[in-house]
């Protein structure tokens, strides 16, 4: 295929923070319009991503397994975690409900983690399979990132709202605070990860570690 | 010279910038990631949804996002009293990341949008404009409007099955101001960078 020439040919950076291309000729390390550094790849992008990766699946086992939080109505109290949330709208008959947080609660993250570790592995083994595909997941993973947020939202309003002593209170518990963790964490593991090194074969490779070196 | 190109930011191809027509984008031929959109919104344009999205910002924050009432008692709360209530206990963390993403990121790029366009309206920069203009990047992805207003949604179906709830002006302000974040702070905000 023909493919145009990348930025490294043509001693050109991408700044990733105003997105104009910068002339390395000269060897700047900061944008010469925004003053942002410059980095030819994000700087130790793979031990950053496993790093907040593993933090993230770490977190994601207290998250799940610890109540978020606990109702207590007339006297008696119960306490919920996130899959008991799930299952208690399914059993209602609110499957959309019940859906929505169980994609943005469980099924994103564990996407994340699955998609992440693959793109991971992929990398480091300098593979040349799929990576047009490799790329749009990873575009995916970002856009899909924030949501798991939903729940800490949802918790937060529902305590706030829920406060009549005797009659009612519902409290955040432990279990949202490893839960808003493991958003946190899988949020800057994708960013942390470079797609550009998708790309990357093990004859530039060379060169681009140079250049990162210095 | 280096103006006219663009590099794909996922893998590192350079391509000239092209003219774009309504509706159309630019793709990367490698990896199909986004190069460019067209950009529908003129400066002043800009300016007027930011504002509009200040007044949406204070309605959604001072007034009750929903109420609900149980035998005659009644409660309601704000997006405030929803991270004050995270704040208790042992998980105070997560009410500071609670407030960042739907309160503080928010209200930041506002202010950030309401200053750099009031200066780009006369066509000049405004002091601290690479500041804003870097502040602005770095507060995107932590500013989560869209999931507080699902999250909100959520809420009241989660609270209607045993009491009854009651959407608060402030739920239908989030609304709103949500989708107007999403067009105003977007990536696009970059290419200012050539117009001023």
């Amino acid at each position: 295929m023909n493919t145009p020439p990348t930025a490294s040919e043509l001693a050109l950076c991408l700044c990733h923070s105003c997105g104009l291309s910068c002339d390395m000729r000269a060897g700047p390390t900061e944008c010469e319009r925004c003053g942002a550094p410059l980095h030819r790849r994000k700087v130790s992008s793979l031990t950053r991503t496993w790093a907040y990766m593993l933090t993230a699946l770490a977190l994601y086992v207290p998250a799940n397994l610890l109540p978020v939080m606990n109702t207590t109505m007339l006297g008696s109290g119960a306490d919920s975690t996130i899959m008991s949330g799930v299952l208690e709208f399914w059993q209602h008959g609110a499957w959309d409900i019940a859906l929505i947080i169980f994609i943005a609660s469980i099924a994103v993250p564990g996407i994340k983690f699955v998609s992440l570790t693959l793109l991971l592995v992929t990398v480091q083994r300098n593979s040349l399979w799929a990576r047009k595909e490799r790329s749009k997941l990873f575009r995916f993973v970002e856009l899909i990132g924030y949501w798991s947020m939903l729940d800490v939202i949802v918790v937060a309003l529902v305590a706030a709202l829920v406060k009549f002593q005797a009659l009612g209170t519902i409290e955040p518990r432990l279990g949202i605070l490893f839960f808003g963790l493991v958003v946190v964490f899988t949020m800057l593991a994708a960013m942390s990860f470079d797609p550009r090194l998708i790309w990357e074969t093990p004859h530039n490779k060379e060169t681009s570690d140079d250049v990162t070196s210095h | 010279m280096a103006n006219q190109l663009i590099i794909c930011e996922h893998c590192d191809c350079v391509y000239e910038k092209v003219t774009l027509a309504r509706h159309q984008k630019a793709l990367c031929l490698r990896c199909a990631g986004v190069l460019q959109r067209y950009n529908g919104l003129s400066v002043q344009q800009r300016l007027a949804l930011t504002l509009t999205a200040a007044v949406l910002w204070t309605f959604a924050n001072f007034y009750p996002v929903m109420s609900i009432s149980l035998q005659g008692l009644k409660s309601s709360a704000t997006l405030w009293d929803s991270v004050v209530a995270l704040s208790l206990g042992p998980i105070t963390f997560i009410a500071l990341v609670a407030a960042i993403s739907i309160i503080i990121a928010p209200v930041f790029q506002l202010l950030l949008l309401m200053w750099v366009l009031s200066f780009a309206l006369s066509g000049k920069r405004s002091p601290a404009f690479r500041l804003c203009m870097r502040w602005l990047e770095a507060l995107r992805p932590w500013s989560m409007l869209e999931v507080c207003l699902l999250g909100a949604m959520v809420a009241v179906f989660k609270l209607a099955g045993m009491l009854d709830v009651i959407p608060g002006t402030g739920l239908f302000a989030l609304a709103v101001l949500s989708l107007l974040l999403i067009r105003i702070a977007g990536r696009d905000v970059r290419d200012l960078w050539d117009t001023v």
